[in-house]
Formats: C-alpha cells, sequence, structure tokens
C-alpha cells in the first residue's frame, strides 16, 4: 500500500497579541497544530474531529498547501504541499464548509464549466465525472441559478461537485455537514459514501458531527490542543474508554433474584447489562427470564465518548 | 510560456456574473466616470482663481492630468481591487484561489475584476487626447511613442503602488487606509506639475517613490520644455522604465507577503 | 462583535425607562453615545492609519492651494490668503474624519443582513440610538483625527490662527452642526437599502459629490459666485465642511459667518426630520412587507 498523505510532527504555530493591562500587549506563541503524525493510504476514508480551535482545519490548510508549517513534514500525493502548490491542487479536491469555490452571480453549470478551464480537464472526462455528480446529488433541478439563490444544501452539493470535476485523487472536506438540514446531511453522507466505496478517493473529513463519522469513516483521528489524542477505528475508541453495549431489559413483574452482572432499575422491572464482545450469550441466557416483555441493545454512544476525551485534561 | 487560457476563462467568468446585474452595472458606469471627472474637473476650477499653476499654463496641466488620469483609471480598472485583500482574506476567497492551480494574484484579480470603473479609464483616455491634441506639441517619432507609452507606464507603475498597498495588509491587518494614502495619493500628486510642491515632500514622492516619472517628465519630453527643477529632457523619454522597477519591486513584495500570510494564517 | 458594546448598554438602560420617564432617554442618549466612544478607542491601528492618511493628502491639497494663490491676482485665491488657505486645509483634512464624509455604511450593512430588525425592538429611536452613536465617534474623532494634521499643518506651514474671539465658540456651534448634519446625509443614503437590493450606486454618488461640493477639494469660493450661493442654500453639502472652515479661517465679517451658522442649523433640521420620515415609512415597510 502506498501511503498518500504523509505529516510527520507537523506544526503550526501563530503568534497572538495578548492585552496585558491598559495599553501593553505581549506577543505569545500559541501552537495550533503541535506536532501530528499521520499516514493516510489510498482509498482510506479518515475522520478528523476534535472540539473547536482542536486544529483541525489549520492541519488540513497545511496539507492543501494554504499554510505552510513552521515544523514537521508533509507529503500528500508525493508533493510538497506550499511550494508544490499548483501541482498538488490539480490532484487534490477541498471543501471548506463555510467558504465557496463557485461563483456567486453565476448558474452552478457556469462555474463548473468556468473550473473545467481552470483545471485545463478534457472536456469528456468533464462531462463523464459531472453526469455522474448529477444523478448521484440531484442537481438537474438547480443546475441554471445562480448560486447566491441556492438553499445551502442545494449549494453545498454543488460545493462537492466542483471540488470532483478534475478527478481528484485526495478529497479534503471541512465540515462539509456544517448548517445543513436533516435531508441535505443524508445527500452529502450517502454521496460520500458511496464515493469512497469506489475505493480511488482518499477523504479526510473534518466535522463536528460525529453522525458524519460514523456513518462514514472506519477511522477515526481525533485531535486535541494540536494533538493527535486517538487515531484508529471506532471500536477501537470504545474499548479503550470502556464504552460498552448495553442490553436493556424490561420485566413485567420485578424479580426476586436478579441474574448476576445486572443493575436493576425501575422497582425491579427492568435489568441493564453492560456487554463486552458479543451480545448473543446474554440475550440467549435472558430468553428464559420469566416475564421478559421487551428487550433492546443500545449501542455506545460516540458523542459521550468523543466528550469524555475532549474533557480529559492533557489526554494522552 | 504560461497558458493564458485559464486566466481568458476567469475573465470571461466575471464579465458573464455583471450580466446578472445589468441594470445596477449601466449605473455604476456612468456615476464612476464621475470620480475622474471630479479630478479634471478640480484642475479647471483652481486655473479658474489662478493664470498659471506652478508655472504651467491650463494646457500643459492638461496634459499632465491627461497622462495621471489614465495611467490611474486603467490601473485602477485593473489592479484596483487588490485593495480588498483584506475582504478575500476574512471571505475565505484567498484560501478558496490558493486550493487551484494558477497564481493567487491573477486569480484574486480577474475574480473581482470592477469593470464597472471601465468608463474612467475611457473618460481618462479622452482627457489625455484632447489634450495632447491642444497643447501645441510639435510632433516627432519620439513623442508619439512615448504619448503612448507614457501612459501604460503609468498603468503598470500605479499597478505596482495598489499591489504593494494591498500587500502590506498581510503583515499589518488594519492598513486599508495607509494604501490610500499612496494610490490615491500618488493620483493626486501626479495630477500636478511638480513644481507646485516643494521641500522634502516633493523629494520623497517624485523622486523616492518616483510618482514624477509617471506624468510630469513624460509632460514635460512630449511639450518640449526644460525641467525647470533641472534635469535633462531625456528623462521624460526614460521614464517609462520606472514602471519596470515598480512591477518587479511589487512582485517581489506580494510574494513574500503571501509567503508571510500562509505562515500565520487567518 | 462591533455592535456588542452598543447592544449592552441600550439594553441595560433602556429597561430602567419604565421606572423613570422623564430623566432617562437623556442618560440612554449619553450612555450610547459614550459607548459610541469607547467602541472607536477600539480601533487603534485603524485610527492611527487614518489619521496618516489624512496628513499625507494635507500635504498634498496645502501644496495645491498654495501654488493657486501664489499666481492668483494680489495673493489671494477666492478672498483667501496664503495663510487661510493653509488652515483651510489643514483643519479640513481633521474635520473630514469628525463629520466623517465617507466610509459610514452601519445601517445600510445591518438592513442588508436583516440586523436592523433588532434595533426596531430597542425601546430607542434608531435615528436617535444611531445618531448617539455617532457622536461619541465624532468625540473620539476630535481628539485622534483632527489634532494630528493640524499639528502637522503648524509644523510645517505658516498657518492662519484665529484673531477675534468670538470665532472660538462659532466654530465650536459650527462644528456641531456640520456634524449632525453630516449624520443626517449619511442616514438618508444608508437608509436607501431599505428600498434598494444594492446600495452601491447611492453609496458611490454621495463619496463622489460630498467630497467636491462639501469644498474638501477646493474651497467653494473659487466657483463663481451664483454656484456657491447655489450650493450653500440649495443643497447640504457646504453645511458639512465649508462653514465650520470658513469659520475658522474668518473669511467673513463675524455677521455672515452667524448667517452661514444658522443656515448650517436650518439643514439640520431639515435633514433630521427627513431621517425620522424615512425611518417612519422604513419601519411601516418592513412590518407590512416583512422587508
Amino acid at each position: 500500500m502506498t501511503a498518500v498523505i504523509e505529516a510527520h510532527g507537523l506544526r503550526k504555530e501563530f503568534t497572538v497579541r495578548v492585552k496585558v493591562g491598559r495599553l501593553r500587549r505581549e506577543k505569545r506563541v500559541v501552537a495550533a497544530v503541535d506536532g501530528v503524525d499521520l499516514r493516510v493510504e489510498r482509498g482510506e476514508m479518515l475522520g478528523y474531529i476534535g472540539p473547536n480551535g482542536a486544529g483541525k482545519s489549520t492541519t488540513l490548510k497545511m496539507l492543501t498547501g494554504i499554510l505552510t508549517p513552521s515544523a514537521g513534514r508533509a507529503r500528500v500525493c508525493g508533493l510538497v504541499p506550499v511550494p508544490q502548490r499548483t501541482r498538488l491542487a490539480r490532484r487534490i479536491g477541498v471543501v471548506f464548509g463555510q467558504r465557496s469555490q463557485l461563483w456567486w452571480d453565476l448558474p452552478l453549470r457556469d462555474s463548473f464549466d468556468l473550473l473545467r478551464h481552470i483545471y485545463q480537464v478534457p472536456a469528456a472526462d468533464h462531462a463523464a465525472r459531472l453526469r455522474r455528480c448529477r444523478g448521484l446529488l440531484d442537481l438537474d433541478e438547480f443546475m441554471d441559478t445562480p448560486v447566491r439563490q441556492l438553499s445551502l444544501g442545494q449549494r453545498m452539493r454543488g460545493e462537492l461537485t466542483a471540488a470532483l470535476l478534475h478527478g481528484p485523487e485526495v478529497l479534503f472536506l471541512d465540515e462539509p455537514t456544517i448548517g445543513l438540514d436533516v435531508v441535505s446531511k443524508q445527500a452529502v453522507r450517502s454521496f460520500l459514501a458511496e464515493l469512497g466505496a469506489g475505493g480511488d478517493v482518499t477523504l479526510v473529513l473534518t466535522t463536528h458531527d460525529l453522525a458524519d463519522i460514523e456513518r462514514l469513516c472506519r477511522r477515526l483521528v481525533v485531535i486535541d490542543h494540536g494533538r493527535v489524542v486517538h487515531d484508529g477505528s471506532i471500536e477501537a475508541l470504545h474499548a479503550r474508554y470502556g464504552s460498552r453495549r448495553r442490553v436493556v431489559v424490561d420485566l413485567d413483574e420485578p424479580v426476586a433474584e436478579p441474574p448476576e452482572g445486572a443493575v436493576v432499575e425501575a422497582d425491579g422491572r427492568r435489568l441493564v447489562f453492560t456487554v463486552d464482545g458479543p451480545a448473543a450469550p446474554v440475550i440467549a441466557r435472558l430468553a428464559a427470564l420469566p416475564a421478559l416483555r421487551d428487550l433492546a441493545i443500545e449501542e455506545p454512544d460516540i458523542e459521550e465518548v468523543v466528550t469524555r476525551l475532549y474533557l480529559s485534561p492533557g489526554a494522552p | 510560456m504560461v497558458d493564458l487560457r485559464p486566466y481568458v476563462a476567469l475573465f470571461r467568468g466575471q464579465a458573464r456574473s455583471l450580466t446578472s446585474y445589468r441594470a445596477s452595472f449601466a449605473l455604476e458606469l456612468s456615476t464612476n466616470v464621475f470620480a475622474t471627472v471630479m479630478d479634471v474637473a478640480t484642475v479647471l476650477v483652481l486655473f479658474r482663481v489662478s493664470r498659471t499653476l506652478g508655472g504651467f499654463t491650463l494646457h500643459e496641466a492638461l496634459l499632465v492630468v491627461g497622462l495621471s488620469s489614465c495611467a490611474f483609471a486603467a490601473a485602477d480598472l485593473a489592479v484596483g481591487n487588490i485593495e480588498r485583500i483584506k475582504f478575500y482574506v476574512r471571505t475565505g476567497l484567498l484560501d478558496a484561489v490558493l486550493v487551484r492551480p494558477l497564481g493567487a494574484l491573477p486569480q484574486l484579480l480577474l475574480m473581482d475584476l470592477p469593470l464597472r470603473k471601465a468608463s474612467r479609464c475611457a473618460f481618462g483616455t479622452g482627457v489625455l487626447v484632447v489634450a495632447a491634441a491642444t497643447a501645441g506639441i510639435e510632433w516627432t517619432p519620439g513623442r508619439v511613442a512615448l504619448v503612448v507609452a507614457a501612459p501604460l507606464a503609468g498603468m503598470v507603475f500605479f499597478s505596482a503602488i495598489f499591489v504593494v498597498s494591498a500587500a502590506v495588509a498581510f503583515w499589518w491587518v488594519e492598513t486599508g487606509e495607509i494604501g490610500n494614502a499612496f494610490t490615491y495619493g500618488g493620483r493626486d500628486f501626479t495630477s500636478y506639475p511638480i513644481t507646485v510642491y516643494s521641500g522634502w515632500f516633493r523629494r520623497l514622492f517624485a523622486y523616492g517613490m518616483g510618482f514624477a516619472f509617471v506624468a510630469y517628465y513624460p509632460a514635460l519630453a512630449l511639450l518640449g520644455r526644460a525641467d525647470p527643477l533641472g534635469l535633462p529632457v531625456w528623462v521624460g523619454y526614460a521614464s517609462p522604465s520606472v514602471a519596470v522597477v515598480a512591477a518587479v519591486a511589487a512582485t517581489a513584495v506580494w510574494r513574500v507577503g503571501i509567503r508571510h500570510y500562509r505562515s500565520t494564517g487567518s | 462583535m462591533k455592535e456588542g458594546i452598543g447592544v449592552d448598554s441600550v439594553n441595560a438602560t433602556g429597561a430602567r425607562r419604565v421606572h423613570q420617564n422623564v430623566v432617562v432617554p437623556f442618560r440612554t442618549f449619553t450612555a450610547i453615545t459614550g459607548s459610541g466612544f469607547r467602541r472607536y478607542s477600539t480601533y487603534r491601528q485603524a485610527t492611527i492609519a487614518g489619521a496618516f492618511t489624512n496628513t499625507v493628502f494635507g500635504f498634498l491639497r496645502c501644496y495645491v492651494l498654495l501654488a493657486v494663490a501664489g499666481a492668483a491676482a494680489h495673493g489671494l485665491a477666492g478672498g483667501y490668503d496664503r495663510a487661510q488657505l493653509a488652515t483651510f486645509v489643514w483643519v479640513g483634512q481633521g474635520l473630514l474624519a469628525v463629520v466623517l464624509l465617507w466610509g459610514w455604511t452601519d445601517l445600510a450593512d445591518r438592513i442588508r443582513t436583516g440586523d436592523v430588525a433588532s434595533d426596531l425592538l430597542r425601546p430607542v429611536n434608531p435615528v436617535l440610538s444611531y445618531l448617539a452613536t455617532d457622536l461619541g465617534r465624532a468625540g473620539h474623532a476630535v481628539l485622534t483625527r483632527l489634532v494630528p494634521p493640524v499639528v502637522t499643518g503648524l509644523l510645517f506651514f505658516d498657518m492662519y490662527l484665529p484673531k477675534r474671539w468670538v470665532t472660538g465658540p462659532l466654530f465650536l456651534v459650527s462644528t456641531s452642526l456640520a456634524v449632525l448634519a453630516c449624520f443626517g446625509c449619511r442616514y438618508l443614503v444608508n437608509a436607501s437599502a431599505y428600498w434598494l437590493q444594492d446600495v452601491r450606486g447611492p453609496m458611490i454618488a454621495w463619496a463622489l459629490g460630498s467630497g467636491v461640493l462639501a469644498g474638501l477639494y477646493f474651497p467653494l469660493r473659487f466657483l463663481p459666485d451664483w454656484v456657491a450661493v447655489a450650493l450653500w442654500i440649495g443643497t447640504p453639502f457646504p453645511s458639512l465642511l465649508q462653514t465650520p472652515l470658513d469659520v475658522v479661517v474668518e473669511r467673513d465679517p463675524p455677521a455672515t459667518q452667524a448667517g452661514l451658522v444658522a443656515l448650517q442649523a436650518v439643514w439640520v433640521v431639515l435633514l433630521l426630520a427627513a431621517c425620522r420620515w424615512v425611518q417612519r415609512r422604513a419601519e411601516r415597510k418592513l412590518v407590512i412587507q416583512g422587508g
């Protein structure tokens, strides 16, 4: 396997001026990204999450050639982002959720046409990619509407298309679902899932919405205070922070003697088991209970885990 | 060789954007011309009060104004909107153009080209043509070449000033108005014969920053007048070369500025 | 963030109004004025940049006008001598920022974004509230934007210093009226955003017209008399700069000056009444059409 993205000790410092007293200001150096190591293989779908100001966007900006790292090395598609910016630009796609690549006053159709010229994409390739996006993202009804009149959801579908028309190897998405309604979020997620399923586009996605990650990404990188605090699967995250599935059993009558390992709630009418590994043996055991009314398996809540992660000071 | 087709496409996109505001564009074309009309009208008003200005008659002074207005209006049309750099940073347009496979500066300029300022450019050229026709110039091939080259060089020169003024914002964010002192201030300075000014102020603007070579020295060469300040006549013919120096310097400042932006972020 | 200070103090003082009916509107007004002052004192870089730029333009305009006077008959241009012209230019460069001829788009921006609706929810008339903020801003500008160009002018040029005692108070009155008149003009230009989608047209027209017609580029006395008189009586522009500047350089006898200041006062009344009327029409439009 070849790594599409490689970063070693990536660091970005900003100088901020802090007001000290009435007139004096002091310069302070703040590390927005503080030694990030990252290796992403071709075709991976990577969720890059962290609280506000953790350094997500800054990392993305360094990988896309917008910002120069203060220290460390990065290679994307084998290129060094800032010095080889224009070459890299042809091979990556970037979607900023709150910023637009489209021409405000022009219909989407015209924006797409302009982008074909800017990236100098052969007409046939361009047409084929556009056809695919139009189909998957239902663009047809607003292809001729000026971008300024599009809803946020429609615009985001346009942005995704715009970022893909030159056939990028890596697609960077910075908060692609921010501010979208539920339906548009679903549309964007299914599109990205479809795109990732092909296996030839690498996706790097920052988000606040963990549902994006659960739906799309098998690998999750959590960053906090500029450092990577978790890199692995979602399951690994749960395992590491002890979040487990729960089996909840409701009974018609209170049990006299609760089974082993159960927490009794609701005056003995509810039993709660936490499960490591497969739930089937537990369920089999419970099915024999008299007066069983209902049984539910609750998946661990990723939000909760991540919140705990953010809150824990000086996480490893 | 740089492939210009993507840039042509950007220009077409900008022109097409305007068609969605046809009525307001027409209005803006007509209101914008007044900026240049005012500059010229101001000179006419001053000559109502006094017969000469800095030792120059109205017709001679109009040639200076014509060269200055024409050059400034053209630069303002082509490059003037770069003074919106702060806005580009805030709205993310700068980031957006940085992830595209083209130069950042030409993209910014072409994506926000203020075509409404074309009317100023046309008016400035008109003033120059009228002034050149009525100033009693004895036309020689050299002067014909100069009357064409000088406004073009002036345009490049003012463009360089615009770019440098904007690039300073990469270091010092709230510089917007300081830039005006040198862009619009430069236009005002070049609108009059530099004999009007004096002392260190004249030395600084005229020679230190090179504004004397935009309109004043070319006008002297066209008129065949000796410079009251003592520089030889050939300076007028050589003055377009100052624009080259300015352009090179501006490109360098822009490059350093954008590198600074990329190392500090938004 | 920019509006934060203003909003807080308006709400805080607005709530008290219920209990103390007579005193508080004035207190509200002064509180908003104070917040306007403080808000502008946070824009330190912009203030320095602005003062610097006005000073550069001061040199440019001063040299040009002095050259005009130097070549004019009897050394008098439009009835001003060289020292008077220097004072005219340098005080003008400062007053330009005090009356704030250009660069005020607060109201238009709030109308465009729809934030203006929250102005209507406050218990203070929007015109008064914006005016109070603007007076705070003007007060800040007197200290930070008027002084630097005037000091520069004194250092590098022979400036005319007023000789009549009455000029001082009259200049103060005239400048205050100029601030009010200019606020009225700006408010009306901005308010066009209630009806127009794109206010760049009116904004550009205002920026271009106001500079030359207010006497910034050259004293209006350089124009033929009938034009100058028509401008003075028929338009508010000379009341924005030319009148206070004529007062400070003592261009006319005291009686004439008092008359010009009275004319300013008439324009202030007319402009503020127009603002109120326009604001009412706009509110009715907002309420009925929902913006």
